[in-house]
């Protein structure tokens, strides 16, 4: 089955909002969700990185007591994520056994997992909750989707570290062309700003050190940039066929048109510097998609703010758009929300469906001199998308040489 | 200082409610834990745990399948008490 895949319903919670519209609001006005993290164990364990983008609404606001304690926060992101994007897409009468989950995370319950060893330690094995295991396994968040909406055909939780959500896309398309399945709810979700993964993270010198000024630290492709900033929350894209769509008169945001995934096996976390898995994911997905460079205008790039990621991803789209890649407007939005690891590629995918629907490009914040290796288009205020049919990619890339990209464009029937 | 019957049943609601959001009034003597108050096997464990904790006594887990009724968690907890 060959038919178009549209997107009819969009859900989020992230450090900007507590849903996709305040979220979309908080991005187009350059606002930063990177703060100073108030909690005790900042100090009580000496975490050299006190910053980080935390949701900007809590879980506990808007889920109730029981499903707090029986969700890890992974898991309860995904769960309103997930149903902000459901009731979106006007809850689709569909046969149980004809919906699928594809919903990712890059760590998985990590909270729970943590806090069941110390409970462990300090009071013994009976203390340990019986929920401990389906609350802390990465496959929990994509569950708590399933059950919610009853998807009976086929819940999956693609895992590849930071390329998770994009990856989960990809995998969505090809369920829906197999003609198995009539709608998907994919994306993803992190909730890994913990003292242990930030301790871990902070030890690979991955992250920005800028603990004076947390609102200036994600600044990809600037030339001061020092690392990524933690991010955690959840997006949810209800993806559906064409056919089913238009049979029950949803709203269409924009058409998915293709995804891919490749692997540099290169290095366990430094992306291939000449980006050349990078650039076989963006080329097999155009080719998917039957696009030729030229029909890219926008791009929502990976551009974590590492000083050799922004520079590996650039020499990728070089490579493969050549000239045209300075005809592209290009938005770093982790710039704005921090790097939500499993949840990146979902939130970007809604920026860039956004992107489409709303006809502008997002701004990049924190951009005050731009790195000369990286001479690309960045879009640094709101920018028009013109009144033409508009094809934008998303990009994600993960430690364990993870590449994965989506293209989705304009809907026309 | 041993609990009362009263007592071990108000605290025992108070325990099932912040565990499954159970009205702590619908928890009385006569109910049954999986018939009337839908509790699952997982939920079970956590209450008896935090019964443990919160009335200072020991619910074996081989008695724990014998506890149909809050009444019986009841009159367990208020004969372990010693």
């Amino acid at each position: 089955m060959a038919g178009k895949i549209v997107v009819t319903g969009l859900g989020a919670t992230t450090p900007l909002g507590g849903d996709v519209e305040s979220t979309w609001k908080a991005l187009l006005a350059g606002e930063s969700g990177i703060s100073t993290l108030e909690q005790e164990w900042v100090a009580r364990y000496e975490i050299p990185v006190t910053f980080a983008g935390q949701a900007k609404v809590k879980a506990s606001e808007i889920l109730t007591p029981q499903e707090c304690k029986r969700l890890d926060p992974s898991s309860q992101f995904a769960l309103i994520a997930g149903r902000e994007a459901w009731a979106d897409a006007g809850a689709p009468e569909v046969a149980p056994e004809r919906l699928a989950v594809e919903f990712s995370t890059g760590i998985g319950g990590v909270w729970t997992l943590l806090d069941a060893f110390d409970t462990l330690k300090e009071r013994g094995p009976r203390r340990v909750l019986p929920m401990t295991v389906p609350m802390l396994m990465p496959n929990g968040p994509a569950v708590a989707i399933g059950m919610d909406i009853a998807a009976r055909g086929g819940v999956r939780t693609a895992v590849s570290a930071c390329a998770s959500s994009t990856e989960a896309l990809a995998n969505a398309i090809d369920r829906l062309r197999s003609g198995e399945i009539d709608v998907v709810v994919a994306g993803g979700s992190e909730a890994a700003i913990h003292p242990m993964p930030l301790a871990a993270f902070a030890a690979m010198h991955a992250l920005s050190k800028r603990n004076d000024n947390p609102a200036a630290a994600s600044r990809p492709y600037d030339t001061d940039r020092d690392g990524f900033v933690m991010g955690e929350g959840a997006g949810a894209i209800v993806l559906e066929t064409e056919e089913h769509a238009l049979a029950r008169g949803a709203k269409i945001y924009a058409e998915l048109v293709s995804g891919s995934v490749t692997s540099d096996a290169y290095h366990i976390t430094a992306p291939d510097p000449e980006g050349n898995g990078a650039a076989r994911a963006v080329v097999r997905a155009l080719e998917h998609g039957g696009l030729k460079t030229t029909d890219i205008v926008h791009i929502n790039a990976h551009a974590t703010s590492t000083p050799v990621g922004d520079i590996a991803e650039y020499n990728a789209l070089k490579r493969v758009f050549g000239d045209h890649l300075g005809k592209v407007a290009i938005s770093a939005t982790k710039s704005s929300t921090g790097h939500l690891l499993g949840g990146a590629g979902a939130i970007e995918a809604i920026f860039t469906v956004l992107a489409i629907h709303n006809r502008v490009a997002p701004p990049t914040i924190n951009l005050d001199n731009q790195d000369p290796e990286i001479p690309v288009d960045v879009v640094v205020t709101p920018r028009d998308l013109g009144s033409g049919p508009i094809v934008a990619m998303s990009n994600s890339f993960g430690f364990g040489g993870h590449n994965a990209v989506a293209i989705f464009r304009t809907y026309e029937k | 200082m041993a609990f009362s019957q009263a007592e071990v049943l108000a605290g025992l609601a108070e325990i099932v409610n912040d565990e499954t959001g159970i009205a702590t009034e619908s928890v009385q003597l006569e109910k049954s834990f999986t018939d009337d108050l839908d509790i699952d096997s997982i939920s079970m464990m956590t209450i008896v745990v935090n019964a443990e904790d919160k009335f200072g006594v020991k619910i074996p887990d081989e008695e724990v399948k014998n506890l149909i009724t809050v009444g019986d968690a009841v009159n367990f907890i208020v004969s372990a008490q010693g």
